[in-house]
């Protein structure tokens, strides 16, 4: 992956962000790091993707001097992402106006940041209430409806505040963080080959995504070249993820919607699936299989060869399903128009992944970089211009084509070969980074070493960051029973964004 | 409508003795019924609460709804509400932010009240174990009658830890769900 760093001077980081933005970049990630036992100094940083790869800019910070300009006027979905540097490492952002804590409720005090070298992140405190400032909507019938942090499903915990007038959306405000579990404190110390299993657990819908991300950001501390064969493999893991959340998704957005008749079939062919991956991973979801190197195991040309077979039996039965559901008129009138962001908003607004490509933002790393072993497979962006349910709806049909007919490839053409390299013990680099096109969207992770090869700071990049603010403007307009469906159609990451 | 009755034919019922590598799921299947009618006499009611895993578990809690696995045919059922509850099923390690609201639904949840903690991370903390954010598992917050590990653990794994909960009650006090 072109990946490159660069440490910025104080003007310049404000300017880069304007260049980036200028030059149809995108803010992949911000996050604030704390290098004073490598150089004595703090650290804000921000990945971009811009051209044909991404740029990891660094602007250094002293202890006086913790603030920085703020980027959110410029990048939007900066904000929450400066919110939470504030919250973990006390690193403060200029002229932003939203000062509210984000990843930071009641369970340790204004001025504990556990990012910072000398938390031990074993500090504990009694629960200070801290009361969150809701932004509060006025007017004649207007009165709020509060949802979360435990939801009425089996779904992850957050909190959603709506303000309604009858059953008319007129705001929705989000208020997550409830599973930080500090994920990113737990990562200092490890060393960068172990911390892997931690990276495939920020959020275990995506746990290859992570995972891969992961590697790839520790292979390129040690310069490790990873086997072709291993490369190979891992896409198979990732497609097969992909298909794996599609499935399960398509079905969801079904029984949403009423149609309960969607969820049994597309949950039948998502346990087919993820019993075959048992087979051949090891482990339903392939969590732990991707290691720093290559992989873990050889499914076998045997095995290769029945998933191939499989991938022809689940497309004849989803595109079976999907005429079904194009042609049923109550669930096209709940999908069409619901839960809409138009392509302008998206782009303004900084939508990515998945949703984005929904909106007509056209953005898929497989077909933008074509990293190994894209390369050789030429993918296909899926996109649709429309930005409701409707159109991610058709974006996961496509995707799911095009991934088994990518899963279908990989198990013919897969060459030959070792699937793992050892990777050298001593680190070349002092900082890696990964990046990859996971079922919802670019993930990213970053490491940064201390001089004993160690992590001294991890960071892990959901783009559920990016979208869950465009999921609050979704569903302004619509009616408050929507919302499951327009939710289900983002379907975002709890855990991945509070870390 | 006939495409739909189509694929429903078409596919047929799947719950049936299950493929490989599940064989034994159908005996599994059989005691599980027999056991919940043995010890309950009716139907097993489950809250899910997330106190903040990593989403993995709550992929396999899901799976336990599909035809394979069947669990509404088995007699349990997901309810919205822990007032509606018999059982708490919680995955964590518990945040030290969904603390109070896994302490709040322990509380709204009638008594007798069973608690099954699932997942590596409900039974010991797991790879986040316990820091200023995480309180570890399940059991640092809330008393807990079962833990199931694995990560996350499988299907049949969660059925099981769910009927050693239910199997652990005294005897006799099956009479407190009747009305």
């Amino acid at each position: 992956m072109p990946i490159h760093w660069a440490g910025l001077s104080r003007k310049s980081w404000k300017s880069a962000a304007s260049l980036a933005r200028s030059v149809g970049g995108r803010l992949v990630s911000l996050w604030g790091s704390d290098r004073r036992p490598i150089d004595g100094q703090l650290a804000v940083n921000a990945a971009y993707a811009v051209g044909e790869g991404l740029a990891w800019i660094t602007l250094p910070l002293t202890d006086a001097l913790r603030v920085y300009p703020s980027i959110a006027d410029v990048f939007t979905q900066a904000a929450r992402m400066q919110r939470a540097a504030s919250d973990l490492v006390g690193l403060v952002p200029e002229e932003h106006g939203d000062t509210r804590p984000w990843l930071r409720h009641d369970a340790w005090p204004v001025g504990y940041h556990p990012l910072l070298s000398d938390c031990s992140g074993q500090e504990t405190f009694d629960a200070v209430p801290d009361p969150y400032p809701f932004v509060q909507v006025e007017g004649d019938g207007v009165h709020e409806i509060a949802v979360g942090p435990v939801h009425a499903g089996i779904i992850e915990p957050g909190h959603f505040r709506f303000s309604v007038v009858g059953e008319k959306v007129l705001r929705l405000e989000q208020r997550l963080g409830y599973t930080h579990k500090g994920i990113e404190k737990r990562f200092e110390g490890q060393s960068p080959r172990e911390a892997i299993r931690l990276a495939a657990r920020v959020s275990g819908d995506s746990t290859v995504a992570f995972g891969w991300a992961y590697a790839m950001a520790a292979e390129s501390l040690s310069g490790c070249t990873v086997p072709p064969r291993a490369q190979w493999l891992r896409a198979l893991a990732l497609e097969r993820e992909r298909i794996a959340n599609h499935l399960g998704d398509l079905g969801a957005l079904g029984n949403d919607a009423g149609f309960a008749f969607g969820l049994a079939q597309f949950s039948r062919l998502k346990e087919d699936w993820l019993r075959e991956n048992g087979e051949a991973f090891g482990h339903r979801y392939a969590m732990d299989w991707i290691v720093a190197g290559g992989v873990g195991t050889d499914p076998g040309q045997p095995r290769l060869d029945r998933i191939a077979r499989h991938c022809d039996e689940v497309e004849r039965e989803v595109a079976r399903l999907q005429t079904i559901y194009d042609e049923h008129a109550g669930l096209q009138d709940r999908f069409t128009g619901a839960g809409r962001v138009s392509p302008e908003l998206a782009v303004r607004l900084g939508l990515t992944g998945l949703a984005g490509r929904a909106s007509g933002v056209a953005h898929d790393l497989r077909s933008d970089l074509r990293f190994a072993p894209y390369d050789a497979l030429a993918p296909r962006c899926a996109t649709s211009s429309a930005g409701d349910v409707a159109a991610r709806v058709a974006v996961r049909f496509d995707e799911l084509f095009e991934s088994l007919r990518l899963v279908r490839a990989i198990a013919v053409r897969l060459p030959d070969g070792p699937i793992h390299a050892v990777p050298p013990d001593v680190a070349t680099a002092e900082r890696g980074a990964g990046w990859v096109e996971g079922w919802r969207g670019e993930i990213f992770v970053a490491i940064e070493l201390d001089a004993s090869g160690l992590i001294r700071r991890c960071h892990c990049h959901d783009p559920s960051w990016q979208n869950w603010p465009l999921l609050e403007h979704a569903v302004i307009g619509n009616i408050v029973p929507d919302f499951p469906l327009i939710n289900k159609s983002f379907n975002l990451s709890y855990s991945g964004q509070d870390l | 409508m006939w495409p739909i009755t189509r694929q429903i034919v078409r596919v047929g019922l799947v719950s049936e003795p299950a493929p490989e590598p599940e064989i034994a799921w159908r005996t599994d299947a059989q005691w599980i019924q027999s056991e919940i009618l043995r010890i309950l006499g009716r139907a097993l009611s489950i809250r899910q609460v997330d106190a903040g895993s990593c989403n993995g578990c709550e992929l396999e809690i899901h799976a336990l709804s599909n035809a394979y696995y069947n669990i509404e045919g088995l007699g349990i059922r997901f309810v919205a509400s822990p007032r509606h509850a018999d059982l708490l099923l919680v995955t964590g390690p518990v945040s030290r932010h969904m603390r109070v609201a896994l302490q709040r639904t322990y509380q709204a949840t009638p008594e007798p009240r069973l608690v099954v903690a699932v997942g590596d991370c409900g039974c010991t903390g797991g790879v986040f174990g316990e820091n200023y954010a995480s309180c570890g598992r399940v059991a640092n917050v809330i008393p807990v009658d079962v833990a199931i590990p694995g990560c996350p653990p499988t299907p049949i794994d969660l059925l099981k830890g769910i009927l050693a909960a239910v199997d652990r009650r005294p005897a006799g006090s099956s009479r407190d769900f009747r009305p």
